[in-house]
Order: structure tokens, then sequence, then C-alpha cells
């Protein structure tokens, strides 16, 4: 074990930032591409178009704040040194921003050349990003659930970066790839073998942490993660062009629904002990991220029993609102309105000295402008839900979660703006107090 | 197993615990029934950072010669939240309902990710180096009860 515990590795304020304020861009970016096509956004989910509004969410907004969430948690929660920080902050956020709108313009121009410079850009710097925080985990003294969660998680990261590279590879330089059957692949490592165990991981950490509830039952801290890791792989060999069991597929991929329901209830019934009663919008975010998501695992059920389902284009438009609107755009915003304003609170005490009053974290965000964007980002996930039968709600749906997307970055950029203000107030406090006296400064460190 | 550090583990329980009702009481405006749990939560959060400067973190830095390391960031944790609770002191005072809450949600994650580090990391550390010690756990136990 190293003998210094990297406590104080926690990365430069711009580092997590910068992937924050991005996000909510792409969010907004859906919700005009939903706009500008109406209804034929859902008509089938092989089109362009679908494809480009799932990877303006799932990388654009979601993978965008993942990343930089995760650069900043690691060395503070984990212990875990990322090697190189700022390059691979540059590397990374570039890859993101740069490789979404690659994707997205591939998708929606049909351009071959887009695709092929995606390919190599995303999987080098993605892949880096992965390998990176990969080693970083695995070098980290310090143990746990969520320590070994997360680094199943980044392995469901690794496959999923693996087989998108492969579709987009055979969009780039027409390659005869079985395309349906490696998309469903991808998809399922992205949101369950990725996204779902990354937002576990965390679970366990902040869900007594904010709340004060008990902790995660060991049995699900301990399992959850590796039996949904090897229900996908299970499911995933099901896929393969031999001859395909299909009772065997839907029975795993039904197991693996139904262990991430359990997940959800557990998380809801733990919210539901909690001994902090005070209520706050990262708790109605989390717990409307959770009652979603048990929906949408029973959705996922029925679909997987009712295999002539998959043909009514509404189904997977559904599952793709719930999962990514209804769980994880909740989840995220949830976790960058504590994220934010307490890397604001710690970064503004480095400035200060012992004595020197720093403003709290309720004067970074106030929580009437982001209980604002709680309710228009829930009146975006109920009229898209409400488009599957009734088409044309797709416009106020779409309208919706753009001015979600806004409130949230003006809530982001409000916080950004805040810690300026504050640390230029700071450090001018800290000047006049100095200035008439000349004596040196005491020891005030503790 | 209960080792030397097992009382301290359990007192982060009953912190978080009138931390609870302190918070909630501000928020409903009860600022009597504040002032009183509030006050209770202060004593034990000052016992128990005086019992780690001045018991543990000693006899672990004595026997392990760590001196800068883990027990040093502690300490200066410990000082952002004796800050802290000055600003909630300075809060109730005033009965600033926003003041109170604002700082109690910073002081919350504060310490939570403060007692994760001790429990997940430097407790064990401390375990393993001071074995089982009966003083130095008596005086753990006499320091915590206030």
């Amino acid at each position: 074990m190293q003998p210094g515990l990297s406590f104080e590795q926690a990365p430069p304020i711009s580092v997590p930032f910068r992937f924050f304020l991005t996000a909510p861009l792409f969010g907004m970016a859906a919700g005009l591409l939903l706009l500008w096509q109406g209804p034929a956004a859902f008509a089938s989910r092989w089109t362009p178009v679908a494809l480009a509004l799932t990877h303006l969410l799932a990388v654009g907004f979601m993978l965008q704040a993942m990343c930089g969430a995760l650069l900043q948690m690691l060395p503070v929660a984990a212990g875990a040194n990322i090697w190189q920080p700022r390059r691979v902050t540059h590397l990374t956020h570039a890859g993101l921003t740069i490789g979404t709108l690659l994707l997205v313009a591939g998708f929606l121009s049909g351009t071959a050349l887009l695709f092929r410079i995606a390919v190599p850009f995303m999987t080098i710097s993605l892949g880096a990003f992965a390998l990176i925080v990969l080693i970083a985990l695995f070098r980290t003294p310090a143990q746990g659930p969520t320590i070994s969660s997360l680094r199943i998680a980044v392995f469901g990261l690794i496959v999923t970066i693996a087989l998108g590279a492969t579709l987009a590879s055979a969009f780039g330089w027409q390659l005869a790839l079985p395309l349906i059957e490696i998309t469903h692949v991808h998809a399922a490592w992205g949101l369950g073998g990725w996204s779902m165990l990354l937002v576990a991981s965390v679970a366990y950490l902040v869900v007594p942490m904010f709340q004060l509830t008990p902790p995660y039952p060991a049995w699900l801290a301990r399992s959850f993660s590796l039996t949904l890791f090897c229900l996908l792989a299970a499911w995933s060999l099901t896929w393969l062009p031999l001859q395909r069991p299909a009772g065997l597929q839907v029975a795993l991929g039904c197991a693996a629904a139904l262990l991430t329901m359990v997940f959800a209830v557990v998380t809801l019934r733990l919210q539901g002990q909690r001994r902090r009663k005070v209520t706050e919008p990262t708790l109605l975010f989390w717990r409307l991220a959770m009652a979603v998501l048990v929906v949408a695992t029973f959705a996922v059920v029925l679909q997987q029993l009712n295999p002539g389902v998959e043909d009514y284009a509404g189904v997977p438009f559904l599952l793709g609102v719930l999962l990514m609107v209804g769980v994880f755009m909740p989840v995220i915003s949830g976790m960058l309105y504590k994220i934010m304003p307490f890397l604001n609170w710690m970064h503004l005490q480095k400035i200060g000295k012992p004595g020197l009053v720093v403003p709290n974290m309720r004067q970074m965000i106030s929580e009437p402008r982001m209980m604002m964007q709680f309710r228009l980002h829930l009146a975006a996930l109920i009229l898209l839900l409400a488009a599957v039968p009734l088409p044309w709600l797709v416009y106020p749906g779409g309208v919706a979660l753009i001015a979600s997307c806004v409130w949230l970055e003006w809530n982001l950029v409000v916080a950004t703006r805040n810690y300026a203000r504050f640390s230029s107030e700071l450090a001018a406090r800290l000047a006049a107090e100095q200035a008439p006296s000349p004596q040196p400064p005491s020891q005030g460190r503790g | 197993m209960s080792g030397i550090t097992s009382a301290l583990q359990h007192h982060h329980k009953l912190c978080d615990e009138d931390f609870a009702g302190a918070e909630e009481a501000a928020h409903k405006g009860d600022w009597t029934a504040c002032a009183a749990i509030y006050d209770k939560f202060r004593n034990e959060m000052l016992a128990h950072f005086s019992v780690e400067e001045d018991v543990l973190f000693p006899a672990f830095e004595e026997r392990s010669g760590m001196v800068d390391g883990p027990t040093q960031v502690m300490r200066s944790e410990h000082v952002q939240m004796r800050a802290l609770l000055q600003q909630m002191d300075e809060a109730l005072l005033q009965k600033n309902a926003d003041d109170f809450g604002g700082t109690a949600g910073t002081l919350l994650i504060m310490m939570q990710q403060h007692n994760m580090k001790e429990e997940n990391i430097l407790y064990p550390m401390c375990d393993q180096a001071l074995g089982q010690d009966g003083d130095l756990q008596s005086r753990i136990a006499a320091g915590l009860n206030v």
C-alpha cells in the first residue's frame, strides 16, 4: 500500500466544469432535432435521425457529464490518481465533443468520410480515457463496493466503445457486418453495462451520504454489478450468428432487467428510510430516476416476452425516452447540483484562510432554480412518453426538453460565475485584511 | 472484531442522527428545538475532533511514523468543519433558516466524505498499527462521553 494517501489530489476546478457546461448543450441539440423532425423522429429506431438523437443524448449529454464527474471523483473519493490529468482532460473532452458532432453529422448526412474520421478519433480519445481510468482504479489502495463496481463499469464502457467503433467502421468503409445484431449488443452495453453500473457504483456512495439512509444491503452492493455484467455477457453471446437460442436470449434479457429493477426498488426503499427529512432537488431527481427505472425495466421484460412488439416503432422510442430522459438525465442533473456547488465551496476554501467565511453551497445555485428545472424535465419526460400514442406531442415535448436543458445550463453557468465572483471577493478581502498590518501571516494551516 | 476505532465509528452515526434532527427543526422554523439538538450535535462533533486530534492521531503517528500523511489531511478538514459549525452558530443566533440550511448542507457533504475516508482508510490503518490497546480505547471512550 502507498503510504501517502492521495486525499488532496483534486484536479483544478476547470477540469470537471468544462464537461458539465458542455453536456446540456447536446441535450438542447436533441430537443431541436426533435422539433425539426417531428413525429418522423421515432418512425423507426433505425432511421438516421433516431440514431443521431440517441447519440446526442447518450454521448453528448450522458457520457460527457459522466466522464467529467469521474475525473473529479476518482482522486477524491476513490484515492485513484489519474495519469496526466490535464492532457487526459483535453483529449477526453475533445473526443466527446467533436466525436458527438462527427457522429451526428455522419448519421444525418450519411457521409462515410465523417465516420472514417470519427472512428480513430473517438476510439483513441475515449479508449485512452477508459484505460487510464481503469488503471487508476486498479492501483488505488481504497476498497469497497464502489471501487469494484466502477472497475466493472469501465470494462462495460470499453466493450461499448469497441462495438461502437465496429459499427462506425462498417458505416465508414461499407463493411458487411451483422449491423442489427451488433447494434442491439452495443446499446445494451452502453445503457446497462456502463451507464447503469456507473449509477449503481455512485449510488452505493452518495445515496447514504446525501440523505443519511441505511447503507445498501451487502449482498446487493457486492453482487449486483458482477451479476449484471455476466448476464449481459451471456446475453451478448446469444447474438452470435450461430443457431440463435431464442428462449435463452429472452431469459437472460429478462433476468438482467429484473435484477436492475431490484436495484431500483432497493434504492427507493432506502430513500424512504432516510434519517434526513429535508427534501432537496437532488433527492427528487434521484427518486424520479429510480421510479422510472422500475417502469423501464418492467417495459423491457414485457418487450422480451412479446417478440412481435419490436416491429412497433414506438417501443424503442419509449424505452429510449424512459432510460435516457427518465433515468440517466435526472440522475446526472441531481448529481451536478451537488457536485458543482460543493466543488465551488471546496476550491474557495483553498483561497481563503481559516476565519474567512466562504459562501455556502446554497449560495452557488439557488434551490428554487433547481426545482424549476426539475419541473421542466418532468414535463419533458411526460410529454415525450405521451408522444408515443399521440405523435403531435413530440413538439411540446421537444420544447420542454430544450427548456429543461437551457435551465440546467443556466444554473451551471450561474454556479461558474458565482465561483469567479466569490473567489475575487475572497482574494480582495484577504488582501484588505493583510494590507494594514504588514506582519507575516500566522501559521494558519491546520 | 472491534478494533480501537469502533467507538469512533459508532459516534459518527450518532452525530449524523443529531445533525438530521437539528436540520429538520431549523427547516420547520422550530428554533427552540433546533437550538437544543444543535447544541448536542455541536458538542459531539467538537469532542470527536478532540479525541482524534489529541488521542488517536498522535498514537498512530508515533507508532507508524507517518506524521505528514492522512492524519494531517484529517486535521485540516476538522478546521474546515469547525469553521462551518461557527457559521451555523451565527445562523442559529440570527434565526436565519436559509444560512443555517445552506451551511448544514455543506457541512453534511464535508462530514460524510470525511467519515468515509476515516472509516475506509484511516481507521483500518489505525486498527492495524495500534492493535489492541486497552488504555487507548478507554481514553477514546472517555473523550467521546461528554
